[in-house]
């Protein structure tokens, strides 16, 4: 209905396309650690075409990652789903905060886009939104970008996977760590936001050191979250 | 209860990872479509959006190892002094390797 509201929400080839090239010189770190995964993988006995299949499909590093400790001639089921359940989880909470910009689109479409969400596009689209521009196009384009990389260095790694015998001593492993910094500590802070995230912090350590593992995420976003509906930003605006 | 690897077991744990995943991907929004949106929601889920990063980043920060720490605090120092996140991430990456290397 309103002009502003429906234009955050377009989605459109151009949009897409320039998402895409936002997200590519962050995914050529994301090469590097897919190369990482498909090395790691042909290691824990998986087969190539599995591997590279596995990267299609689920697309979500940490979780991969996750499943190649858990892999061998006997994998557990449940632990493993469980598992990457519980690493994937944030995803619940990542298309929570995207509602608001998803539901205008046709289902089809709206389901499409969420194929492809992942946290580098996640993060730069609610940046875009929260500043009042068009967030859509990042989000598909950039997921696009993120997950063809990511397929693209896994394969890399299954044919020489030598390059990167070991990610860690490249720093690899923190490049999702430092990109999503880089996107918090970018944008201005409130007090009201100073509080959220104090919380959100001391909740996700509580959770971490006491709670089973990998809830961190989940329990720490929603004791933000929490916060957030009790209190109320103080009224600047003019 | 464990399935073996070899053949289409495999196979069948891939694809299981897939809905998992996508379940995790679709669910969010899904679940929203039954919420009724007030001021307080909206609230909520203002507040959740960061602290998903945060609460990513926190345990990484406080137990990670000596290369995660100044990898992170490199970043932030960078992205806050130049206001570019892309050499602020090539930085902290760098001295992740570089302490690491050390």
């Amino acid at each position: 209905m309103s002009g502003t509201g429906s234009n955050l929400c377009e989605l459109n080839r151009q949009l897409v396309w320039t998402g895409f090239k936002q997200l590519v010189p962050i995914s050529f770190f994301v090469i590097l650690f897919g190369a990482a995964f498909g090395l790691a993988a042909t290691q824990s006995g998986l087969d190539e075409g599995l591997t590279a299949g596995m990267s299609t499909l689920v697309f979500a590093g940490a979780s991969q990652f996750a499943a190649l400790d858990l892999w061998g001639p006997q994998v557990p089921v449940v632990t493993l789903l469980v598992t990457v359940f519980a690493v994937n989880a944030r995803h619940l909470l990542m298309g929570a905060t995207l509602y608001t910009w998803l539901r205008d689109l046709s289902p089809a479409r709206r389901y499409g886009v969420l194929l492809v969400v992942s946290d580098a596009n996640w993060a730069l689209a609610m940046q875009a939104f929260n500043r009042g521009q068009a967030g859509l196009g990042l989000l598909l384009g950039g997921g696009l970008a993120l997950w063809s990389f990511w397929v693209f260095g896994t394969v890399l790694g299954i044919c020489f996977g030598g390059a990167v015998h070991d990610p860690r001593s490249l720093g690899l492993d923190m490049v999702m760590g430092c990109f999503l910094l880089a996107m918090v500590a970018g944008g201005e802070m409130s007090r009201r936001t100073a509080i959220i995230w104090t919380v959100a912090a001391g909740a996700s350590l509580l959770a971490y050191w006491y709670l089973p593992a990998n809830s961190h995420v989940v329990v720490g976003a929603l004791a933000g979250g929490v916060v957030g509906a009790f209190t109320r930003e103080k009224k600047n605006e003019h | 209860m464990s399935i073996d690897s070899a053949g289409l077991g495999a196979l069948i744990l891939v694809v299981a990872m897939f809905a998992v995943t996508l379940a995790t991907r679709w669910g969010g929004v899904f679940v929203m479509s039954f919420v009724p949106i007030n001021e307080r929601v909206k609230r909520f889920i203002g507040g959740m959006s960061g602290s998903v990063l945060v609460a990513l980043l926190a345990p990484m920060a406080v137990a990670g190892d000596g290369g995660a720490r100044l990898a992170l605090l490199t970043t932030a120092v960078v992205v806050l002094v130049l206001k570019k996140p892309l050499p602020a991430i090539a930085a902290g990456i760098l001295a992740a390797a570089v302490y690491r290397w050390l």
